[in-house]
């Protein structure tokens, strides 16, 4: 009888504890929420509601904040979404909010524009998707705005405006300085692609900012970003691993 | 002689009372510049210039060598350059560096923004003494390079760096909106194109190029997305609509006017076209120019100085789209729309200088010669070529290395790239039948207000919202709030009322009378002592 209590005291404990711990599920939806499959296929122009969880931001600029989010389904880009300085500094890596605004469609990002939003209980920072093999796929596109890896790129040479091959350029075309967007090409099985490090979302100050420049041509490297898209895939690379 | 100590040490006291008053509200009182007999060359100076650009690797080496030449001219001067992309940043950062007295010494700017930095004390220096200076003005006798005269200069734009009856803005480059038309398309669904086109039949064709199979893909492109029309600057549209129907946009003095018969009538036109799937923005759809080159637009209005852009055959044409989505067609430059051809008025834009106020004169003066540098032929010539860019000076403009240049439009698809020289030319072409807007303290957000009664009445439509007396009342509403065009006060350019002066301000100042007052009665209460002791 005695352990028989024992062992309930213990059942209860650990379900206690359980319940403490209780992390939020990205992938449970409140009332009114869409899925994430439901926002894909919702039309262009249509209200939406969503939940999601910041994973990185973009900018902030005269009372707008650009976001790059995610739940545990798909990832949602959050184009100048109205909030505070003080608004914007709350809404940090992982905290979980509601979204109704309107989808909209720019140079191919698909995004919410004009939204209202509140922040919800919650908490979840996506891991990257291995997106490597889709490089050069349709099937990419189904990762947009996702947070994603790259692993194996090498680097490829950029043209500068004195003709010189570089690793990297200031701006797309090489008119910038430090602090401007960098570009940079890196190739897998052949195909050269060129990413991005947005300045807004990482400055000059930042390690990737700092580890691109230190880029030279011929490094494999593994890279980490979001998935932007304009007029195909432009990613915002967020960290970078000289292998 | 005590008694002259005395009333100078009271003096002193006074003057200590009051130098803190200067600080009391708002920033510390720059003093006005004045203008220096001589530039002291036996002295180094150190000056920052923020210059912007259209992410354009040509232009950002002219500004280098700019700066490269004019430290070869003056040695004793060092330009720290800081390259901009954006206006709206630059506007930013001085902003944010007024309150702290570090702006740069030299700067790109926007007439509208520098009468926001007016609102400072004495932040902008006013370029009229400067401008005719006969050592160092425009052309000046000890200027060291050759620098136009203030009668080489287009008269149009220099007028339009005026404020408070005040030159602060330097004019530097200019550019207007063109509109780039697949004539290939228009051919195709049966019209022609006129020289100057009006907006009736720019929408009527546009409206054309909506019809589609039985598979949705468009008749006149056979492609799954056709955007007819797409304007990038919904700012310019609403602005100069409002003009050529010499309708209400804002006084002299700011007084906001927008709000009137034809701005409903514009938004009428806006809502129908959308509606059709004619007419789509920058803002909403992206830029015109990648739908443009890829066949899924017809007419294009950007700014010319965006010009390489434009087109299939366009130096940077194939930029920001898939080589294997380039179109080939045949692109004409014409005039944006018009509603009265025969007058037709299109808005002037572009790049002007400012030159900012230093506790050193002499540190003015090497940033206006650095100023007054950039008017030179090779920066002029040399910049207007980068892109759809007309120079500010007729001595850079008559020159017969840039009619050359303007000559040779269409012999190549770089440099003679026709769409561009097109583009030039038709500003060159049309100086006299520019306009700017009034310039005061929140006319760039009324500018914003504007484009964005279009941009919400698009987006309105593109959400099947209805439109209809309560939309446009709320939309009204909307803008005002969002744009503070309740709060810009007519004739408040330059120096804006700053509200009620702080409690502690107050206070102060209320000390400050009182002693004032004992010193008055102290100061006469010697004088009279002094006199009785002379009479008795």
């Amino acid at each position: 009888m005695k352990k028989l209590f024992v062992l309930m005291l213990s059942l209860l404990m650990v379900l206690s504890f359980a319940g403490c711990g209780q992390k939020d599920d990205p992938k449970k939806k409140g009332e009114g929420v869409m899925t994430h499959e439901q926002y894909v296929a919702a039309e262009l122009n249509s209200e939406v509601t969503i939940e999601t969880y910041i994973q990185a931001k973009q900018s902030w600029w005269q009372d707008k904040g650009t976001f790059y989010t995610q739940d545990a389904d798909g990832a949602y880009f959050l184009y100048e979404m109205p909030c505070s300085e003080e608004e914007y500094n709350k809404l940090t890596e992982g905290t979980k909010i509601k979204v109704t605004g309107f989808k909209a469609e720019w140079s191919g990002q698909v995004e919410i524009i004009d939204a209202k939003w509140e922040i919800e209980e919650g908490n979840y920072v996506a891991k990257p998707v291995d997106v490597t093999s889709l490089l050069g796929t349709e099937n990419l596109i189904s990762h947009m705005t996702e947070k994603v890896t790259f692993k194996g790129m090498k680097v490829e040479a950029s043209t500068d405006p004195n003709g010189n091959e570089v690793a990297f350029l200031y701006n797309w075309d090489g008119s910038g300085e430090p602090g401007s967007d960098l570009y940079f090409n890196v190739s897998s099985n052949g195909v050269t692609y060129q990413f991005t490090v947005e300045s807004y979302l990482c400055g000059k100050d930042t390690a990737v900012y700092k580890a691109v420049e230190g880029l030279q041509i011929g490094q494999t490297v593994d890279l980490e970003g979001f998935l932007y898209w304009y007029n195909g895939p432009n990613p915002h690379i967020t960290a970078v691993t000289v292998k | 002689m005590r008694k002259t100590v005395r009333r100078i040490l009271l003096m002193i006291v006074t003057l200590s009372l009051l130098m803190p008053l200067s600080g009391c509200h708002g920033q510390r009182q720059m003093a006005d510049f004045v203008m220096p007999e001589a530039f002291d060359t036996s002295r180094n100076y150190e000056i920052v210039f923020w210059a912007k650009n259209d992410t354009n690797k040509y232009q950002t080496a002219i500004y280098n060598k700019a700066v490269s030449d004019f430290e070869a001219l003056y040695p004793n001067v060092k330009v720290n350059i800081r390259l901009y992309t954006d206006y709206s940043r630059i506007y930013n950062d001085v902003i944010t560096n007024l309150a702290t007295g570090t702006t740069p010494n030299v700067c790109i700017t926007y007439p509208d923004h520098v009468a926001t930095y007016l609102t400072g004390n004495n932040t902008v220096v006013p370029l009229d003494e400067l401008y005719v200076n006969e050592d160092y003005g425009l052309a000046g006798r000890q200027v060291r390079f050759d620098s136009p005269s203030l009668d080489q200069m287009v008269s149009k734009f220099l007028e339009e760096g005026k404020l408070n009856g005040h030159y602060y803005c330097l004019p530097f480059m200019r550019s207007t909106e063109a509109l780039y038309i697949n004539k290939t398309y228009v051919n195709k669904l049966g019209y022609e194109i006129p020289e100057v086109m009006s907006w009736e039949q720019i929408f009527e064709i546009a409206r054309a190029a909506t019809k589609k199979d039985a598979d949705g893909n468009y008749l006149v492109n056979g492609q799954k997305i056709m955007i007819p029309f797409i304007y990038k600057s919904t700012d310019n549209m609403m602005i100069q609509m409002l003009r050529q129907l010499n309708a209400p946009y804002c006084s002299g003095e700011g007084e906001v006017q927008i709000f009137n018969d034809q701005t409903r009538q514009i938004l009428e036109m806006v809502r129908e076209n959308v509606q059709a799937g004619a007419l789509s923005t920058f803002k909403i759809s992206s830029y015109p120019a990648n739908f443009l080159n890829a066949g899924q637009c017809i007419f294009a209005i950007d700014s010319t100085a965006g010009a390489t852009w434009m087109g299939p055959d366009a130096p940077l044409g194939h930029q920001d789209i898939a080589e294997e989505n380039l179109v080939d067609f045949e692109m004409v430059v014409r005039m944006i729309p018009q509603f009265d051809a025969e007058h037709p008025a299109m808005i002037s834009q572009g790049p002007s200088i400012c030159v900012f106020n230093k506790a050193d004169p002499q540190e003015v003066l090497a940033s206006w010669l650095f100023a007054q540098y950039l008017l030179t032929n090779d920066i002029q010539i040399g910049y207007s070529q980068t892109e759809g860019y007309s120079p500010v000076t007729l001595k850079a403009q008559q020159d017969p290395a840039y009619q050359q240049y303007l000559s040779l439009g269409g012999s190549d698809n770089e440099e003679h790239y026709h769409g561009k020289i097109d583009a030039v030319k038709l500003l060159i072409a049309n100086t006299e039948n520019t306009f700017v807007t009034p310039v005061f303290n929140g006319s760039a957000s009324l500018r914003e207000a504007a484009g964005a009664l279009i941009e919400e009445t698009a987006k309105a439509v593109n959400r099947k919202q209805t439109i209809d007396e309560d939309f446009y009342k709320k939309l009204y509403g909307n803008v005002t709030s969002l744009y503070h065009l309740d709060q810009i006060q007519a004739g408040t350019s330059g120096k804006a009322d700053l509200g009620p002066l702080p409690k502690t301000a107050v206070a102060l100042l209320g000390g400050l009378s009182v002693v004032w007052l004992f010193l008055a009665a102290y100061y006469l209460n010697d004088i009279r002592k002094e006199r009785l002791k002379k009479n008795g």
